[in-house]
């Protein structure tokens, strides 16, 4: 009896597995993202705070750029300069030191609070004092925990004073105040949020200025506000009815977690998103020839190099340096490993950064960088190591560098490793060469000058590690005159200047840089006005439509 | 029954009792051993790896003071010996830390993602035996026939071809072309902000709140991830079944039952696959198990939000708490399953009760 049941029981499971398949087999076919909800595809698995006070990810400048304001914001009609966001004007004094912002009459947060120069100053104060990796970006004004609430106040209700240590570019200034650390939090709502903690010598403050609760949670003025973070799921914005400018055209943004670059074009080609974000360049292929899909692009502020440790004493002399440069594939690289997604730029500024230059000097020229090698007194080459992160385009780029220094007899040996395990390498200064990449800091022309062209102590026991003093290149001259520009108020001689820094980085550093980042994204057709801003966060999707 | 009966059969279920008590004893303290060794092992090997965790904490931007002073705040500047102690003790009170990556507990993160995959690996697990069992009692049964071959040539694509690329080739198939299944995901996106899970197991949730829709929409979506796994639990379960049931079918009891006249179907369904039935929920208990801790590459496919996912994205980004974490879990769970299947075992198999 018992015997037979279980027979039964098999015999009715496999009917109900048939069931299953017929069920599945009917389904209707349709994919259609909801008319009033803009569904992306993208790798957020970066994310780890959306307190932009803390954030430094480039998923959440995208986000935290969509859904909180700043003084001033990037002018992306000319990204060397800058336009009053929350501030309708504002002043420099004559001594360069003061800064004097009017912030717009009548503004509400999301919340319904007012915005005011209270608001300002209470955000600049917390950034500052919690010190999480963006802080520096204010610090560097010589603004510390002790005097933050002298150097960055309100007057009163709609005017915020700015005091710097030194009188700097105002274009420098300015532009660091666009990075999303100066976001302006609503400090009423922060304030009902704060966690008491007892002070340590890392940390001198009673509380945590809000940061437990502002890592999922929102106090901003954006046009999107943030609705929810579920990590390495899904990111979502809802318009904010109180935005002081033009209102978001979509009630909602889903950012949704999708790593794979294959999964986020079959998505896209059957329409359960409207934008795929992280695509290789054989996926872009197929959505370009897709007539329901298009792709855009924007040049990003991300630079690929290859950098020489000049510990390493073939890789230390000059003729050496400069024969690298000679050995790349360039033309090869774009239209293959880079085609889609980077441009060939050989400077360390990147296109639309004040200053940058664009012209590209060096070309794959094996008899001159032979030249070069017999010069340096290694006519038969040598050989070499180089620290590469597995996956595209690093490893693609680095084979294709062995091949070329092969031809002058340069025997390169790529050692594959993990992403942080070649960072931990390179920052140890133990690597021979390393290729990775650079993304400026915030989007003012200092921030890779000081990388690239500034080594204040070569020191092992260094206390600020460029990547200069990454590959142990000692550059006072240049660490000088990298200063200087920071100080020059004329924009156009400060533009002078830079270009002077990277005519010199070109002709004697150890760093090869090879393209720019180009990033892509694959669109429906049906998807109005969506476009990629300059910087990770100018990516805005209030303007997009269906 | 007499007295005397009684009396022997309640000495039985004691010497029972007291058997099962230790093997449960014994088990328990194999486990203990187990996961001061899985702590050991994971912690060590977290630290020796090349990477330097204050990285995954900051990233390569944070300027270097704030990367000294992280430093200190995890602990990480202290001798190894004592961080592991300090590990150990938290660990054993249940604090796995903090994840780098999601800045919750580890735990919390884990209650989280650890549902979406019991729930495929359930589900494939499910789909494994009901349809694996019967293909391989069949195979055994027409053994070296037509059939027999098909299970075979079956079971052994699921052996060897990698499951991203069957889990590709599925979406391009169902998903893309004939829009049978839904995307990647657990949901779809209309639904997200309408339906409330409460258990964290979609399907179950949305049948609990009467929600069919949603029911209807978690299963478009967990149906073709878990049909794959399926296939790959399938593979291994009818190639084990075919082997229980033809060392079953060479029995002389098969043959008494058989000259007793009993129907084949009775014969092979009720008496040789009783018999086998044994060993095969170690087979499927073990299937089950490799499900729950195996499925990272079908997580990443359908970009399932559950604990492999997890487990790689903090792997790949030195998050070594959540690593920890989340082997321990494993780990736990895998002891779980096979206390379990021991126990069933001694529920099937009556000699165990004699004994």
């Amino acid at each position: 009896m018992m015997m037979e049941k279980f027979a039964l029981r098999s015999r009715s499971l496999l009917a109900g597995a048939a069931m299953t398949a017929l069920l599945v087999g009917i389904a209707p076919a349709f994919a259609v993202t909801p008319a009033d909800t803009l569904v992306e595809g993208f790798a957020i698995d970066d994310i780890i705070s959306m307190d932009p006070g803390e954030a430094f990810e480039l998923s959440t400048a995208e986000v935290t750029g969509n859904t909180y304001d700043l003084l001033v914001r990037l002018d992306l009609s000319d990204t060397s300069k800058v336009k009053g966001d929350l501030a309708e004007s504002w002043t420099v004094s004559d001594d360069g030191l003061t800064y004097t912002f009017k912030l717009k009459p009548g503004m509400k947060f999301a919340s319904g609070n007012p915005i005011t120069a209270a608001d300002v100053a209470y955000s600049f104060e917390r950034a500052i004092k919690l010190d999480k990796s963006p802080a520096f970006i204010i610090n560097q004004f010589g603004i510390s925990g002790d005097n933050v609430t002298e150097k960055a106040k309100a007057v009163d209700d709609t005017t915020f004073q700015f005091v710097v240590d030194k009188a700097y570019a105002p274009s420098f200034v300015l532009n660091c105040l666009s990075a999303t650390v100066a976001s302006v939090v609503d400090a009423k709502l922060v304030k009902e949020h704060v966690a008491a903690v007892t002070p340590s010598a890392d940390y001198k403050w009673d509380n945590d200025f809000g940061n437990a609760w502002l890592k999922t949670g929102y106090a901003g003025s954006g046009a999107y506000k943030l609705r929810e973070w579920r990590a390495n799921e899904a990111v979502v914005l809802e318009r904010n009815d109180n935005y002081n400018g033009e209102k978001a055209k979509l009630a909602r943004v889903i950012y949704r977690n999708m790593k794979e670059s294959s999964a986020q074009r079959l998505a896209l080609e059957a329409g359960d998103i409207d934008v795929a974000r992280n695509l290789e360049p054989n996926d872009l292929d197929a959505i370009a020839k897709n007539a329901d899909l298009t792709t855009t692009s924007a040049p990003k502020g991300t630079v690929y190099y290859i950098s020489l440790n000049q510990k390493n004493a073939n890789l230390a002399k000059p003729e050496v340096r400069q024969a690298f440069k000679y050995l790349i594939d360039y033309d090869a690289l774009s239209t293959t490993i880079l085609k889609g997604i980077g441009e060939i730029h050989q400077s360390f500024l990147p296109k639309g950064d004040l200053g940058a230059i664009n012209d590209n000097p060096f070309k794959l020229d094996v008899a001159k960088a032979k030249e070069l090698l017999a010069k340096a007194g290694l006519p038969d080459g040598f050989k070499v190591t180089m620290d590469v992160r597995s996956g595209q385009p690093t490893t693609g780029m680095a084979e294709s560098i062995q091949q070329t220094l092969g031809q002058a007899g340069i025997q390169l040996e790529i050692i594959p490793g993990d992403g942080k395990q070649t960072l931990t390498k390179y920052r140890a200064r133990n690597h021979d060469i390393y290729i990775g990449n650079w993304g400026q800091d915030y989007f003012d022309p200092n921030s890779n000058a000081q990388t690239f062209a500034s080594n204040p102590d070569n020191s092992d026991n260094a206390k600020i590690k460029t990547l200069a003093w990454r590959n142990a290149w000692d550059i006072p001259d240049l660490t000088k005159e990298t200063e200087a520009a920071l100080l020059e108020k004329d924009s156009g001689k400060r533009a002078d200047m830079y270009k002077d820094l990277q005519q010199k980085i070109l002709d004697t550093s150890p760093f090869v840089i090879i393209h720019q980042q180009l990033e892509v994204a694959g669109v429906r057709k049906s998807l109005k006005d969506f476009a990629l801003g300059p910087s990770f966060d100018t990516n805005f999707v209030w303007s997009v439509s269906k | 029954m007499s007295v005397a009966d009684n009396q022997a059969a309640a000495g039985r279920g004691s010497a029972q009792a007291v058997a099962v008590l230790s093997a449960i004893g014994r088990f328990l303290a194999i486990a203990v051993t187990t996961y001061l060794g899985l702590l050991a092992v994971t912690f060590f090997i977290g630290r020796v790896i090349p990477i330097d965790p204050v990285l995954a904490v900051l990233g390569d931007r944070a300027p270097t003071a704030v990367v000294e002073r992280t430093r200190r705040e995890m602990g990480l500047d202290l001798p190894l010996i004592e961080q592991f102690y300090i590990y150990v003790k938290s660990a054993l009170s249940g604090d796995f830390g903090t994840s780098v990556l999601t800045t919750n507990p580890v735990m919390a993160d884990i209650r989280r993602v650890f549902p979406a995959t019991l729930e495929l690996a359930t589900l494939g697990t499910i789909i494994g035996a009901v349809i694996g069992v019967p293909l391989g009692v069949l195979a055994a049964v027409k053994r070296g026939s037509f059939i027999d071959q098909i299970v075979r040539i079956i079971g052994l694509i699921g052996y060897s071809v990698p499951i991203f690329w069957l889990g590709l080739l599925g979406l391009v198939l169902f998903y893309a072309k004939l829009q049978w299944v839904a995307f990647p995901a657990r949901l779809d996106v209309v639904y997200e902000y309408t339906f409330t899970p409460i258990t964290g197991f979609y399907l179950l949730d949305a049948a609990m709140q009467g929600q069919w829709d949603v029911f209807y929409d978690a299963f478009r979506h967990i149906i073709l991830p878990a049909a794959l796994l399926g296939y790959f639990s399938l593979a291994y379960i009818s190639r084990m079944t075919r082997s229980f049931m033809l060392n079953e079918l060479t029995q002389e009891y098969i043959v008494a039952a058989r000259a007793k006249g009993l129907s084949e179907t009775r014969i092979i369904w009720g008496h040789a696959l009783r018999n086998a039935a044994v060993p095969m929920v170690t087979v499927i208990a073990l299937s089950y198990a490799g499900l729950l801790e195996g499925s990272v590459l079908t997580e990443t496919v359908f970009s399932w939000p559950g604990i492999g996912l997890y487990i790689t994205n903090s792997l790949q980004n030195a998050d070594m708490n959540a690593v920890l974490g989340g082997t321990i879990v494993i780990g736990s769970v895998f002891i779980a399953i096979n206390l379990f299947s021991d126990l069933l075992y001694r529920v099937l198999d009556p000699r165990t009760k004699a004994r």
